[in-house]
């Protein structure tokens, strides 16, 4: 007796360790998600309508993918959302006005990149709450955005900029390029954080900024990298946003930041910083995706998705902040 | 030493175990509570499935094309399953709505798209899988991308608000504000367009003192109204997207004591809206009529869905000319008419 009760414990206690990776929790969610509704319902378990999933995931899931690099340094970006359309209109209005596609894409892309490099500016070296610079970048771009276009949306033609909505045929279901686009950019960026120094500088930095600073991470310039690249990734949204939907709209986007915030909390992301995998965000992103297909599937009032979702966010903080009390 | 930190970490998995299995017990009450949930398994029972999508479920009047579109759904005996953008302008969430519809195998699509052209591609999907496209409220463009349409002719209803302020206005000199809903929205530009014709002036005429986005919100047009008043006190006839601008701007008008000075006038047909016509606050509004435009839309499905039989073309679903200080030769009927065939 006595033998074989503490021969079943490390067993046990390997389990909880295991099931207290971030990502896992998150995880069986989902997978509870999609058994629950290919159980019921006739049509999602289809190849076709799994496609789609991932496919109404790219935007918002690329967008997370910044977010999370943001937030695992105790940051927020408000702007996510906005420096995507205003890639969307530039390239757009770019190309309809007869310039080269991919000069267009490529010049979209970097005005992105020059946002998160003002952005990342503001939060390194003049230490202002990435909270209040990231609003006032939101309102700036979302003005500018609209200033530019001149308040309309209008098709994109071009072949180029929507061809991350092309696609080759997988098992009677379509793979479109940006759905490849978007998991490439979860492995290249899954590498960045978990195999390279600068991975760990970012996670150092969200613990404890003055422990990392005082172990040599420059923090600055590791903060600048963290927002110049994460709009670079909006700036790579803004091509599958038009590759998804071929048309540029100033008002498009609107409540993607705090989207993306909730993919990447319900991911178990810690908003604190520090804690929380790349993997998490893209169940969280496919969480959120999965229930607004599923529920309309199953012909439940759309409102429920939000509700649930709301339930799911707090669950994912309180479990946070459980997991964090132990580590005090 | 060795104790403590082994005895830490085990009280911490506890407690993270715990936390973990709450978590997951929350998460199973969940995916259970969805299969009890009203219209749960809806989708399955071989029967007719409507789908709509409106633009945003704040809107009281998409509300009401909505109820109106369930409640005859439910007198025809066919499922309802109803989506809407996140906010105004929310295109990215009413494609991903058209396509879950097209995977629950719905037989026909009510759709009022937030954006004219971003919704070409999905719709061009569905139609070719065999379902049925009605754009409500709202026209594509090129409008003939759906079946057809079953909407206001906004030009139209703005024609007849622009004609009831000329007639309101007599002889008097115009300087006139207009509050406009929100940039490139089509039926925002063609109510706008529609006054300019029934007040019969151009774009860029003099009369024509200032302008604002309202977004069609209260505090909006509240805001907007306050501002191009200090700027121009002349103003004497005031044009407005509907009643909340409306409604809005007349707040701004009796703090600047003019209420007797500005023609104030608009278009919708909501009941507040309506109420607003009532109370003297505003003179004038266009009814526009959602339920007609919703049971039509339903009905079509279910008619396509036995005989085969699809509408086409432009369906106007008319507008009235709600006021109770009518004008002879200009159609119209009193708010109480209106108070009992209002929406929202």
């Amino acid at each position: 007796m006595s033998v074989t009760l503490p021969a079943r414990e490390p067993a046990l206690r390997s389990i909880g360790r295991r099931l207290a990776t971030p990502q896992l929790g998150p995880l069986l969610v989902l997978i509870g998600f999609l058994l629950v509704f290919s159980l019921t319902t006739a049509t999602f378990w289809r190849a076709g309508n799994l496609s789609l999933i991932a496919q109404q995931s790219v935007i918002l899931g690329t967008l997370a993918i910044g977010q999370t690099l943001v937030i695992l340094t105790a940051g927020i970006d408000l702007a996510n959302g906005g420096i995507a359309v205003l890639g969307t209109i530039v390239a757009g209005r770019l190309a309809d006005d007869g310039a080269n596609a991919w000069l267009a894409l490529a010049l979209a892309i970097v005005l992105c990149t020059l946002v998160g490099l003002v952005a990342g500016g503001f939060v390194a070296k003049l230490r202002l709450p990435p909270f209040i610079v990231t609003l006032g970048l939101l309102g700036i771009v979302t003005a500018a955005t609209r200033l530019y276009s001149m308040g309309g949306a209008f098709p994109v033609t071009d072949p180029l900029l929507g061809w991350t909505g092309n696609g080759f045929n997988l098992g009677g279901a379509t793979i479109t390029y940006g759905v490849v686009f978007m998991f490439g950019l979860y492995a290249i960026v899954w590498y960045m954080l978990t195999q390279t120094a600068w991975g760990r500088h970012v996670y150092a930095i969200g613990n404890n900024v003055e422990a990392a600073r005082l172990v040599g991470v420059r923090v600055p310039a590791t903060l600048l990298s963290v927002y110049t690249f994460a709009a670079f990734l909006y700036g790579l949204a803004a091509w599958l946003a038009l590759g998804r939907i071929p048309n540029a709209d100033p008002n498009a986007l609107q409540t993607a930041n705090l989207e993306s915030i909730t993919a990447v909390v319900i991911g178990g992301t810690s908003l604190f910083g520090g804690r929380g995998s790349l993997l998490g965000t893209l169940v969280g992103t496919l969480i959120i995706a999965v229930l607004r297909n599923g529920l309309t599937l199953e012909g439940i009032d759309p409102l429920w998705q939000d509700l649930i979702t709301g339930v799911l966010v707090i669950s994912a903080v309180a479990l946070d902040q459980i997991s964090r009390g132990k580590s005090r | 030493m060795h104790l403590r930190v082994g005895a830490l970490p085990a009280a911490g998995q506890r407690l993270r175990r715990r936390a973990i299995r709450l978590g997951l017990l929350a998460g199973c009450a969940l995916a259970l509570g969805l299969g009890g949930m009203p219209g749960a398994r809806a989708a399955q029972g071989g029967k007719i499935i409507v789908g709509l999508v409106t633009k945003t479920e704040v809107n009281p009047y998409f509300v009401k094309l909505r109820q109106a579109a369930a409640a005859e759904a439910k007198k025809r005996g066919v499922t309802l399953i109803a989506r809407a953008g996140k906010f105004d302008g929310d295109n990215e969430g009413q494609v991903a709505a058209v396509e879950d519809l097209i995977s629950a195998g719905v037989k026909g699509i009510l759709i009022t798209p937030n954006n004219s052209t971003g919704m070409l591609g999905v719709i061009k999907k569905a139609r070719d899988k065999g379902i049925l496209v009605i754009a409500l409220d709202t026209a594509t463009e090129p409008p003939d991308a759906v079946d057809a349409t079953l909407a206001t002719n906004n030009f139209e209803a703005g024609v007849l608000q622009g004609e009831y302020a000329k007639h309101a206005m007599g002889s008097k000199t115009p300087h006139l504000a207009m509050l406009d809903g929100t940039p490139g929205g089509s039926v925002d530009n063609q109510r706008h367009d529609g006054y300019l014709k029934g007040f019969g002036i151009k774009e860029g005429d003099p009369a024509i003192v200032g302008r604002v986005d309202t977004h069609g919100a209260l505090d909006q047009g509240q805001t907007g109204m306050e501002n191009l008043l200090s700027a121009h006190p002349d103003i004497n006839v005031v044009y407005t997207i509907n009643e909340p601008a409306a409604e809005g701007a007349y707040a701004a008008i009796r703090s600047a004591g003019k209420t007797k000075s500005i023609l104030l006038t608009s278009i919708d047909g909501g009941c507040l809206g309506v109420k607003y016509v009532k109370a003297h606050e505003i003179a004038a509004t266009v009814m526009q009529f959602p339920k007609i435009m919703a049971t039509r839309g339903v009905d079509d499905v279910v008619e396509y869905a036995k005989t085969g039989k699809k509408p086409s073309g432009f369906i106007d679903t008319g507008a009235m000319l709600i006021t109770d200080h009518p004008f002879p030769g200009l159609p119209s009927k009193n708010s109480s008419w209106g108070l009992k065939n209002c929406w929202g």
